[in-house]
């Protein structure tokens, strides 16, 4: 982490994390209007209006906590971001870059938490339940995928994962564990059909009472979090920036937005899972299949 | 790193000073958290950067089961009706306190022995060598105390029995 | 940076959380106290690694236990406060006096 940084990268980070955001919630908004183009300018037209709209109040909120929890949501995703390269490197390498990433997607239980609470409403709070119940189920399966990685590459430091794909990519030879993955980081950022905890039958969960600025930032943030989990798919398991002719920056940005529409697309074809099963699917079938790939990558890395 | 350190100590015992304080339960959770999460980033200014960051994980994930079993059984958890729930804080002060001084004088006080040997280039790498080799037994002690402690816990905090029948399964008057 | 520095946090954080675990009434601001108390032994046994002996890696290895055992101690404090609540619907310290003498 002491090693000094190019200032591009810096600069490059925010605007490539800012701008495959948009992109995001303009796509959803597209796929969400049944492949209609017209609906692009919905997010913008949206954030706009947010910003302009008054605060709607509820009774006695603990508005610290509530503040903490929104801007956290974003505060963390942000921060599991640093340690992903765009292309050659990263704005920070820490030596355990995997565990970090996945320290900063648990600490995005506590922001949404913190805000289905600090409404001080019904519905917001159940919301946040729900995620701590899907996040407690979903962690294991996803950790197990991340270890996985780290024990194909011998490092947990992401650029050092990186490196170990320059032959084959993950994927190709932990296929379940990138399946895992997908299915446990879409729980993580609460989307698709993992989506409950701000699920229309609560009317609209975590995020019902949250108006104006707030409901804002809180988009943005969730938004970021997707496309940041869909990003670190891409050194975990699909080579990173390696790819023929085009520089690795470009290939970056091709694979994360491959993936992003990936699940950005299954979020509106797939059902929703009932909140009462998924915790089976987790237990009963991502964490021995995630197990047995450890196993099979375990066996062939000695 | 020297200023670094000493700020996160002052966040670190003044968020644990505030645990006691505030009175919403749910602010005395993440003030808790945030004393557990300034350890846990003092420890990467400290090379420990493993250690440093599982503590980040941990705890979060720790205090958000702990979220959920405070508003299971507190009767105020938002602190919105005044209500105190402590006793004997005369005597636990003055323990506290006493205890305080105490390790404080052995801290100040002990001459401690010079430094031996330099940080590893990858504290990590050591430590994973270390628990799969001289310390292994180690870990499988903690294994088996891991095992243990889920049996027990399950044991003690479900209400059913052996043999009865799940809830779903139930007939009688326990069906909805 | 000093051992000292470590230390005195350490001493800090332990004497809060001992004040916390008697003072308080209620099961789970008692284990709050509990684990502030641990936090302390764990900024304790990173000192002392990094500025003893961080040529071994015991110092990691026994934060790494307390960690565990941090994660032990919540899991069987709440199944036993919740086998405490089915039975007797009890959640404060004064009141659970079965084995009192």
């Amino acid at each position: 982490m002491s090693e000094a940084v190019p200032y591009g990268i810096v600069v490059a980070f925010p605007v490539a994390l800012a701008g495959f955001t948009v992109v995001a919630a303009v796509f959803d908004s597209v796929v969400g209007a049944g492949w209609s183009w017209r609906a692009a300018g919905g997010p913008l037209r949206e954030a706009a209006r947010l910003l302009v709209q008054q605060r709607r109040r509820t009774l006695l909120p603990d508005t610290l906590l509530l503040r903490a929890g929104v801007c956290g949501l974003l505060v963390a995703a942000v921060l599991a971001g640093v340690v992903l390269p765009l292309g050659e490197r990263p704005v920070a390498d820490p030596p355990v870059g995997v565990v970090w990433f996945n320290a900063m997607e648990v600490c995005v239980w506590g922001a949404i938490w913190l805000t289905g609470w600090g409404t001080n409403s019904c519905y917001p709070l159940v919301g946040g339940y729900r995620f701590v119940a899907q996040g407690l189920a979903y962690e294991l399966p996803h950790m197990f995928a991340l270890i996985t990685v780290g024990l194909g590459a011998g490092s947990l430091r992401v650029g050092e994962v990186v490196a170990a794909q320059s032959g084959l990519w993950f994927v190709v030879w932990m296929p379940v564990a990138f399946a895992v993955y997908l299915v446990s980081a879409a729980a993580m950022a609460f989307w698709g059909p993992m989506d409950r905890p701000v699920g229309s039958d609560i009317a609209g969960g975590v995020r019902g009472e949250l108006s104006g600025p707030d409901r804002l930032v809180f988009q943005v943030g969730r938004y970021a979090l997707l496309v940041v989990a869909a990003a670190a798919a891409v050194p975990f398991f699909l080579g990173g920036g390696a790819g023929p002719v085009l520089p690795a920056w470009a290939w970056t940005a091709i694979k994360t937005a491959a993936v992003l529409a990936g699940l950005i697309w299954a979020a509106h074809r797939l059902p929703a899972v009932r909140m009462d099963r998924f915790t089976q699917v987790s237990w009963l079938v991502l964490i021995p299949a995630s197990l047995l790939q450890l196993l099979v990558v375990a066996v062939v890395v000695l | 790193m020297t200023a670094a350190f000493w700020g996160l100590a002052v966040v670190s015992a003044a968020s644990a000073v505030a645990v006691f304080v505030v009175d919403s339960m749910a602010r005395a959770t993440f003030a808790l958290l945030t004393s557990l999460l300034a350890v846990g980033v003092a420890f990467l200014l400290i090379d420990l950067h493993y250690l440093g960051v599982l503590i980040i994980l941990m705890m979060v994930m720790e205090m958000l089961i702990m979220a959920v079993f405070m508003i299971m059984f507190m009767m105020n958890p938002a602190g919105l009706t005044p209500m105190r729930m402590v006793h004997n804080t005369r005597i636990a002060g003055l323990v506290a306190g006493g205890v305080f001084v105490l390790l404080a004088a052995g801290a100040l006080l002990t001459p401690w022995p010079r430094r031996r040997g330099r940080p590893p280039a990858d504290p990590t790498h050591a430590l994973g060598l270390s628990i799969m080799g001289p310390k292994m037994l180690v870990m499988m002690v903690i294994g088996v105390a891991i095992l243990a402690t889920m049996i027990s816990t399950v044991v003690l905090a479900t209400a059913r029995g052996r043999y009865d029948p799940p809830p779903d399964r139930r007939t009688g008057e326990g069906e909805r | 940076m000093t051992l000292e520095g470590f230390l005195l946090l350490a001493a800090a954080l332990f004497a809060v959380g001992l004040y916390g675990a008697l003072s308080q009434q209620s099961i789970v601001m008692l284990m709050m106290g509990l684990e502030l108390m641990i936090n302390g032994l764990i900024v304790a046994g990173g000192g002392f690694w990094y500025f003893l002996a961080p040529g071994a890696a015991d110092g990691q290895v026994l934060v790494l236990v307390v960690v565990t055992v941090m994660a032990l101690e919540m899991a069987m404090g709440f199944a036993v406060v919740t086998a405490l609540f089915r039975a007797r619907e009890v959640d404060l310290t004064d009141d659970a006096g079965e084995l009192k003498g």
